[in-house]
């Protein structure tokens, strides 16, 4: 199993239109539209020769003032065949409506923790999450500290000491 | 044997405050309560190198309700205030407060979101010893000046006020 065998395989279920391949000093990087991340998550992680059982860690990235400007990540490891890869999709920011995403917590049970986190951070919506409170930060707080336009020393209204 | 030989049998005077004031500082018995990396210099001043027994303060108290002095040690984050305030509100008079270290005087490095720019904001503090973590000899320092300030004050004609002012409430 190498990059290239993943990268045939996913070609071969999904066709070439939909993902973009790209390969780092870390393995290979695929970017998927974000309503397929259901699809290829269940298809890396049960399909016989790839079982990809292992999720190392979901996490979100912003690329404001580019669109689309959020980015989910999740890196993926195969214990079986020592091989790591990582899935990447991007969100549109719609003005009124949060950018959201399908959790893969019926997938891998450990993605739960790691996109509350995002979730809070950075303000996207993982849709069918299990459990969608806040992890870290204080329950009251709405405002998402990852963000680029965040400013670093928040502010009275945004992140109280106190809850009021 | 011990100091009875020294008293002559006999009566000695003195100054009600200043010996109420006396025995309070020669047996401050501060809260085992470590918030970051200050807590290990902490941890240091109490063992046997520099020996904070020598002050009367060996005991460090797990339970608030034993405890007289409370040293913020390290870096006290937002998400952490209500518990340090729940803390030093079950603690009982008379109390004391040392902000130890840069983060607990002013916030220090971390001028951000999510940290409490100086615990002074929240808490009445006696003594603040600045550092990136001070010495154990800065804490000490600093715990022999709250010992001068103790002495100084009207224990009985102007008593430490119980209720403190806690923001939001």
């Amino acid at each position: 199993m190498n990059q290239d065998r993943i990268k045939e395989k996913l070609t071969e279920k999904f066709g070439s239109d939909i993902l973009r391949f790209d390969s780092t000093f870390e393995g290979i990087s695929v970017g998927v539209p974000p309503e397929k991340v259901l699809d290829v998550c269940h298809y890396l992680r049960d399909e016989a020769e790839l079982k990809f059982d292992f999720l190392s860690f979901v996490a979100g990235i912003d690329h404001y003032p580019a669109q689309p400007r959020f980015e989910v990540v999740y890196q993926l490891y195969s214990v079986k065949n020592v091989q790591r890869m990582r899935l990447k999709a991007k969100i549109e920011d719609r003005d009124g409506n949060p950018p959201s995403i399908q959790s893969v917590t019926e997938i891998w049970r450990t993605a739960d923790w790691h996109e509350r986190e995002t979730a809070e951070m950075f303000g996207i919506k993982f849709l069918n999450h299990p459990d969608p409170r806040k992890l870290l930060l204080p329950d009251e707080w709405q405002a998402h500290p990852l963000r680029k336009d965040f400013p670093l020393e928040g502010t009275e209204e945004d992140t109280p000491d106190l809850p009021s | 044997m011990g100091i009875e030989n020294h008293l002559d049998n006999t009566v000695h005077v003195t100054n009600l405050e200043w010996f109420v004031n006396w025995a309070r500082k020669s047996s401050m018995w501060p809260l085992g309560f470590g918030l970051a990396c200050c807590a290990l210099e902490m941890i240091a001043t109490f063992v046997s190198r520099y020996d904070l027994s020598r002050f009367g303060m060996e005991v460090a108290r797990p339970s608030p309700r034993h405890a007289d002095l409370m040293i913020v040690s390290g870096t006290a984050s937002k998400k952490m205030l209500p518990a340090v305030l729940r803390i030093y509100e079950q603690m009982a008079d008379p109390k004391w407060v040392i902000a130890m270290g840069a983060c607990a005087c002013s916030g220090g490095i971390y001028k951000n979101y999510a940290v409490i720019q100086g615990i002074d904001r929240h808490l009445p503090v006696d003594v603040y010893v600045p550092g990136c973590p001070p010495r154990p000899e800065a804490l000490l320092d600093g715990i022999l000046q709250l010992h001068a300030r103790v002495m100084k004050e009207q224990s009985i004609r102007n008593p430490r006020l119980g209720a403190i002012k806690v923001a939001g409430r």
